[in-house]
């Protein structure tokens, strides 16, 4: 017996689809019982009329009509468990974002509607009981990435109880949080904030710290990864080194300081920054002189613990985890190739917003002094140029970077205070200051720090008698304006961080079109990833500010401890199963399962068929099309239900 | 209204070209009504049996998408699928059926423009061949 029952969904779907027409047309189907039109199906009296429906009328199979199946396919089946039935004895059908949403005309949307339904009522009678098994969980987990989201995640994990390996692929934790000065709205020392934090990491007895380390290679499902992570040789005994930074002090070769955002050199053997977690140098081969053709040991000779060793070779660690974070953090924008009208990088003192930041810093290259870097000199007019690269169309960039507006804001403030008799200028789209107080804290910049917002794109930039000349529309006033300025900070764009879809593909998860994670539902499931275990905390999935950060880590980290706390976890049903009495032994199936999810089975007669092994079954149906005979079929997904729905949509 | 009469069967698997068309309904990107979406697990599950018994059922088109290169789920479904389906494709002429009216094709999670744009050229080429027949 057939219960069916349409969602209005609001009127998110009975706006365009008749669904009371739906209805009617369903109770007509062979074997429906019972069909009925509900204002929210997946709401608690929904839920409480299927239940009601299933006991008055003794229904056996359930078909909702509704919103995708990727949205509200676990709740229903929850619910046909509460009802007493077997959960996979439901089929959802898409009458919200493949119907509703996207036609206009009602009559044509109803007859689609209609044709839907009754393609899942023919297809949900051949459905059979299906019962998931349940599997041992590792009690371990990876974070991927050691910045505020991956520091902040592998801290609540740990806290309960579950190890975790937390892996970085620089040399030091911290990630970008740790390059800042100041952060806003509240102007906490950014470093007093996430020092602490780094600390805790390297003294946690749970967590096991990887640095210069990346994820190399991924197999095995949820509850049980097996990951290889490749710790980069770095020359450096990192139990050996002290951090005392003689090798550093002595390299005679020069590399960029990607800490201080290439506004000074360090060298080929450094320390990240005076703060890094682990305090331990590392070499970087391509600048090194000795990996270069010369003759220099000077840091071996020199280093006084004995820890600089040229042999030393990568490292493929391998474990097991039970569930995986990633917290790879963001890239920032190279603006220099879409704003040729800014000087494409050739004027010194037209800076980024991030080299800005290490300019503030009293741990950065002028020990906290404002110096441009052309000359050296104490800049006494500022302009702040938002949204470069965000929000603009042109340089294919349509997205908000989320944070410029404030970070501009806070520069503005923090010009002030260093240099007291200093004008600082921004120009800006619109000022977007939606945080808790946010808008306070910009409405300060301009009333107490006297900074002067222009409301308005600029359109070029260009030297003038050792100034900069900003030259943009002031859209408020109606007319152009033009700043000379002594520097210039572009508020450029958050990207991906690089790398960052190759590690994706690697975890078998979606990035959007901007390239950064994708969430599975931005708010049913905000930090789950596409494959099951895999979460997202931070600015790997979007651009977001600090407390954002903090708060995506938190969550992700409560769904790895629910997901590993009851030490087992429930597999899915949906797996293939052998007919042995039609299969030829021909192990088609075989050659094409990714997974090696097939075995040979001898039957008592001595004949060789195909065994799904159902713990490494993952429910592609890939053998199901390849097999000859059709002995090998995808629970769900048999080509009885398939032809069954063919047959249907095309009456 | 453009596809009025044309019905097409879509074979989309469920981790990016169904989820893509989702991302479409999100969007409310409007689309011919003649399409019917078929959940599968994965492009590879897709027999091409299956598409010529939408053929043999009357469909005026058979879509199949899943994963880009590269993405699938389960590794190479989309591969194994690949492989099948441009067979299939060259097969079609023999069986009397145009080969305009079967296309395969890789949409992403979050392609939701690049879907409504396939639905909307896809229809268009088969009322095409509907007319020059």
């Amino acid at each position: 017996m057939l219960g069916v029952f349409i969602c209005q969904c609001g009127t998110n779907i009975s706006a365009t689809v008749d669904t009371g027409a739906v209805a009617a047309a369903a109770a007509g189907m062979r074997g429906v019982a019972h069909a009925e039109s509900i204002q929210y199906t997946c709401s608690d009296p929904g839920q409480a009329a299927i239940g009601a429906a299933v006991r008055e009328k003794r229904l056996d199979r359930i078909v909702i009509a509704a919103c995708s199946p990727r949205m509200h396919e676990a709740t229903f089946r929850r619910a046909l468990e509460r009802a007493g039935l077997n959960p996979y004895m439901m089929e959802m059908v898409n009458i919200r974002e493949q119907c509703s949403w996207i036609h206009a005309d009602t009559g044509e949307a109803t007859m689609k509607a209609v044709d839907l339904v009754r393609k899942a009522v023919a297809r949900i009678r051949a459905h059979v009981p299906l019962q998931g098994g349940k599997t041992a969980a590792v009690r371990r987990a990876l974070v991927i990435g050691g910045g505020i989201a991956g520091i902040r995640a592998a801290l609540d994990i740990s806290a309960a109880g579950i190890p975790v390996t937390l892996v970085e692929k620089s040399p030091s934790i911290g990630g970008n949080m740790a390059r800042l000065d100041k952060t806003f709205p509240t102007l906490d020392c950014s470093s007093c904030i996430l020092t602490p934090l780094m600390v805790e990491i390297k003294q946690h007895d749970h967590i096991e710290l990887m640095t210069n380390a990346e994820v190399d290679d991924v197999r095995g499902l949820v509850g049980d990864f097996q990951i290889d992570i490749r710790r980069r040789s770095t020359c450096v005994d990192e139990e050996k080194c002290t951090g005392c930074m003689i090798c550093q002090e002595k390299c005679p070769a020069p590399a960029p300081d990607d800490f201080n955002a290439g506004l000074c050199q360090s060298k080929a053997i450094s320390v990240a920054f005076p703060q890094a977690v682990p305090l331990v140098a590392s070499l970087r081969k391509q600048y090194c002189r000795r990996f270069n053709g010369g003759k220099c040991r000077l840091c071996q000779k020199l280093c006084p613990a004995g820890a600089v060793d040229y042999g030393q070779e990568d490292e493929v660690v391998s474990r097991s985890f039970g569930a995986v974070v990633a917290a790879t953090g963001y890239g920032h924008y190279d603006w220099t190739g879409s704003y040729p009208t800014f000087g494409k990088g050739l004027y010194p003192d037209v800076i980024t917003s991030a080299q800005y930041e290490r300019l503030l810093s009293a741990s950065g290259p002028t020990g906290g002094l404002i110096r441009r870097p052309s000359d050296g000199a104490e800049p006494r007019q500022v302009a702040f140029v938002s949204c470069v690269g965000s929000r603009d169309e042109s340089a294919g960039r349509p997205q908000c970077c989320s944070v410029g507006c404030m970070y501009t804001a806070k520069q503005a403030i923090l010009t002030k205070e260093h240099i007291p008799d200093s004008q600082s200028y921004i120009f800006y789209i619109d000022m977007r200051a939606g945080g808790k107080n946010y808008e306070e804290f910009v409405r300060r910049a301009q009333t107490r720090y006297g900074a002067i917002f222009i409301r308005g794109r600029v359109g070029r930039i260009f030297p003038r008698r050792g100034k900069l000349v900003v030259m943009g529309t002031d859209t408020l006033a109606g007319d152009q304006v033009e700043i000379e300025a002594d520097l210039v900070v572009l508020a450029a764009g958050l990207t991906a961080a690089p790398g960052a879809g190759e590690l994706a593909r690697k975890l078998n998860i979606a990035c959007d079109e901007t390239g950064f994670m994708a969430e599975e539902h931005p708010k049913l499931r905000p930090v789950e990833a596409a494959a099951a275990g895999v979460f997202l905390a931070g600015a790997c999935q979007g651009p977001k500010d600090i407390p954002a950060t903090v708060a995506q880590a938190g969550a992700a980290a409560a769904k790895v401890i629910g997901l590993l706390s009851r030490g087992e976890l429930e597999t899915s049903p949906m797996v293939s199963a052998v007919n042995p009495s039609r299969c030829a032994g021909c192990f088609k199936c075989r050659d094409v399962c990714p997974f090696g999810a097939i075995d040979k089975d001898r039957l008592a007669d001595g004949l060789v068929t195909a065994r799904v092994i159902e713990s490494l079954c993952r429910g592609c149906g890939i053998c199901n099309a390849a097999c000859p005979p059709g002995a090998i079929s995808l629970n769900g997904y048999t080509d009885k239900q398939l032809l069954a729905e063919l047959v249907e949509v095309l009456r | 209204m453009p596809g009025k009469d044309v019905k097409i069967v879509g074979f989309l698997c469920n981790w990016c070209a169904y989820a893509g068309a989702d991302m479409a309904g999100m969007a409310r990107m409007e689309q011919p009504a003649g399409m019917r979406i078929i959940r599968v697990p994965c492009s590879g599950r897709v027999d091409p049996l299956l598409v010529l018994k939408a053929f043999q059922e009357g469909a005026d088109g058979v879509l199949v998408s899943g994963c880009h290169p590269g993405d699938c789920h389960y590794g190479s479904g989309n591969y194994l699928a690949r492989r099948r389906l441009e067979l299939l494709g060259r097969m079609l002429p023999a069986l009397g059926i145009e080969p305009e009216r079967f296309h395969y094709t890789w949409v992403s999670a979050s392609e939701g423009a690049r879907w409504a744009e396939i639905v909307n050229t896809f229809t268009e080429a088969i009322k095409d061949v509907d007319e020059g027949s």
